[in-house]
């Protein structure tokens, strides 16, 4: 039962991580909130869901959900943050949140507010662990999770571009006088963003097998206190932090029902903000933050 | 006499300025809070608590409230000082999101079923607070305290070096908006006699924060006009239905775009009364 427990809790807990990713991504090197992430995630969720629905593969859907939100995400930067880059933290926080407001409105016209079903024959298929199953999905879930995880820290870590968006993220005045356009940058930020928010959609109407348009804004905000615990720094805190706060989630509400599930998670969040404010596996620059 | 749906939106109008400007106070010290949701929820529960249970009449019920919310705000004031900037605003996010689920489990109110039975009041019972508050808000702008609550918004170290206790404005800040925000929450509370948990969480903050960026924040009526947009805006889009939500992103969008530092500022208040700018 316990192990049982352990698995749903990885498998929720490896969505985090990528939504967490997500909003790092952007936070790390602007240092502001994209509240749009949230519903991007949803309309990836949908997207994944109508390609799964009209049976297509489910990596060709996955890509396809991945590149419609990359460029979905592409957009609300031209939009909604570049024009806003220069004013204070919370004017551009709150035009990707009037993005949200139009994602949101546009998935309730397009799929209705009702939540949507997978056919169940895609989830059927469970693999025998001795006293527990896994579902093969559960697997597949995690599988990309991790792979995804290991692709954007090979990217930031050891390519060009991933030099250019950590130099960006350190110091955006040396990095411009070094030659590195902090425009191509964020629009590279916001793209794997997007993407990985996408990702993390397909993926989650994969685990719960129904989609509504309010998925976003539950999730998102708990990715949010994903990305703190784990720490903005480091691309593997995500994969840390999401598994852990997933168990913490799925322990809870079998243990002390469902209603604590949100005490606990932002307890530990507001716990690591004061303990270790750069976060599990951050590094020793503790991010001060800019002004408000 | 006016409609009671024309009522109802005027209500909701107090109500949303009253929260505007317990983000405003804050902000003005250079701290942004996400959580004011919470502030407002647990001000609503003590209010209807004291006034359900216990029969209190509503005016020491909400003072009672605010109060204790101010003390809530203090202890959430004092970890605050270590955190700045954006993850300052994911813990009072945290924190917010804590209240909600905190009243969730707690069961003598309720918990996930939500409260009921107070006493109804009326419009103009809400807007005495609300109009009062506003008044209270602008005398302490041409304060003193105002001055030093800027310095440590514009400069919290050289605010420090003149001699200024950082500290105590800080955390002032976070106690008297919790305490508006606590009023604004009871009277949500006794305008619509039922609240439940869901109806101060993340959505609730981020409106607060919304109305103020709107209306401007630089300017203590800048919360009424950011209430006004945001109450009543949504009611002329309703031709457009299904759309009336987008076409609402669409218009916030526009706004900031085109008057990042919210409608209402110091020269267009200059403007309108007609006095020679400084």
């Amino acid at each position: 039962m316990l192990l049982q427990q352990l698995v749903n809790g990885l498998t929720l807990g490896a969505v985090y991580t990528l939504i967490a990713l997500s909003f790092s991504l952007v936070m790390g090197v602007l240092s502001i909130l994209n509240l749009a992430i949230g519903e991007v995630f949803m309309l990836g969720g949908y997207l994944g869901f109508a390609l799964l629905a009209a049976h297509v593969p489910l990596a060709i859907a996955l890509l396809g959900g991945m590149v419609s939100t990359a460029v979905v995400s592409i957009v609300i930067e031209k939009v909604a943050y570049q024009p806003l880059r220069d004013a204070p933290l919370i004017t551009p926080m709150l035009s990707t949140l009037g993005c949200s407001i139009i994602l949101q409105n546009l998935v309730t016209n397009l799929w209705g507010s009702d939540p949507l079903q997978l056919p169940s024959e895609l989830f059927d298929r469970r693999i025998p662990l001795g006293p527990i199953s896994i579902g093969l999905m559960q697997l597949v879930i995690i599988g990309v999770a991790v792979v995804l995880v290991a692709l954007v820290a090979f990217l930031v870590k050891k390519t060009s571009a991933g030099r250019a968006l950590r130099a960006v993220a350190e110091n955006r005045d040396v990095a411009r006088l070094l030659g590195v356009s902090p425009q191509r940058v964020t629009l590279l930020a916001f793209a794997i963003s997007g993407a990985l928010a996408g990702a993390g959609g397909v993926l989650v109407s994969l685990h719960y097998a129904a989609i509504t348009p309010y998925v976003g804004v539950d999730i998102g905000l708990k990715a949010i206190a994903v990305m703190v615990i784990g720490g903005t720094t480091n691309v593997w805190g995500a994969l840390l932090a999401g598994p852990l706060i997933g168990i913490a989630e799925v322990l809870t509400i079998a243990y002390g029902g469902s209603q604590a599930r949100d005490l606990v998670v932002y307890g530990l969040m507001i716990l690591i903000l004061l303990l270790r404010p750069q976060g599990l596996l951050g590094g020793a620059r503790s991010d001060v933050g800019q002004r408000v | 006499m006016i409609s009671t749906y024309y009522a109802g939106l005027f209500a909701d109008v107090g109500i949303l300025t009253l929260g505007a400007l317990s983000v405003y106070i804050i902000l003005a010290t250079g701290q942004l809070s996400l959580g004011n949701g919470g502030f407002m929820g647990i001000g609503a529960y003590v209010a209807s608590y004291l006034t359900v249970a216990l029969h209190w009449p509503v005016t020491p019920a909400l003072l009672v409230a605010g109060l204790v919310a101010a003390v809530v705000g203090v202890i959430v004031g004092f970890p605050a000082l270590r955190l700045k900037g954006i993850y300052l605003a994911i813990a009072t996010l945290g924190f917010g999101e804590m209240v909600r689920s905190f009243f969730l489990v707690f069961e003598p109110t309720g918990g996930s079923g939500g409260y009921r039975g107070m006493p109804h009041i009326s419009i103009s019972y809400i807007w005495v607070w609300a109009g009062a508050i506003v008044l209270l808000v602008l005398a302490l702008e041409r304060s003193r305290l105002w001055l030093e609550m800027r310095a440590v918004h514009d400069d919290e170290t050289a605010a420090n070096l003149v001699g200024l206790n950082t500290t105590v404005i800080k955390i002032g800040a976070f106690g008297l908006g919790a305490a508006v925000a606590a009023i604004c929450g009871g009277l949500f509370a006794h305008q619509y006699v039922y609240i439940e948990p869901g109806n101060f969480g993340f959505d609730r903050s981020i409106d607060f924060v919304l109305a103020i960026i709107l209306g401007g924040s630089t300017v203590g009526l800048g919360a009424l006009v950011g209430a006004l947009l945001l109450v009543l805006v949504p009611e002329w889009l309703r031709f457009l239905v299904d759309w009336r939500l987008a076409a609402f992103g669409v218009l916030l969008i526009l706004v900031l775009l085109t008057r990042r530092q919210g409608i209402l500022d110091r020269t267009l208040i200059m403007r309108l009364t007609f006095r020679k700018t400084a």
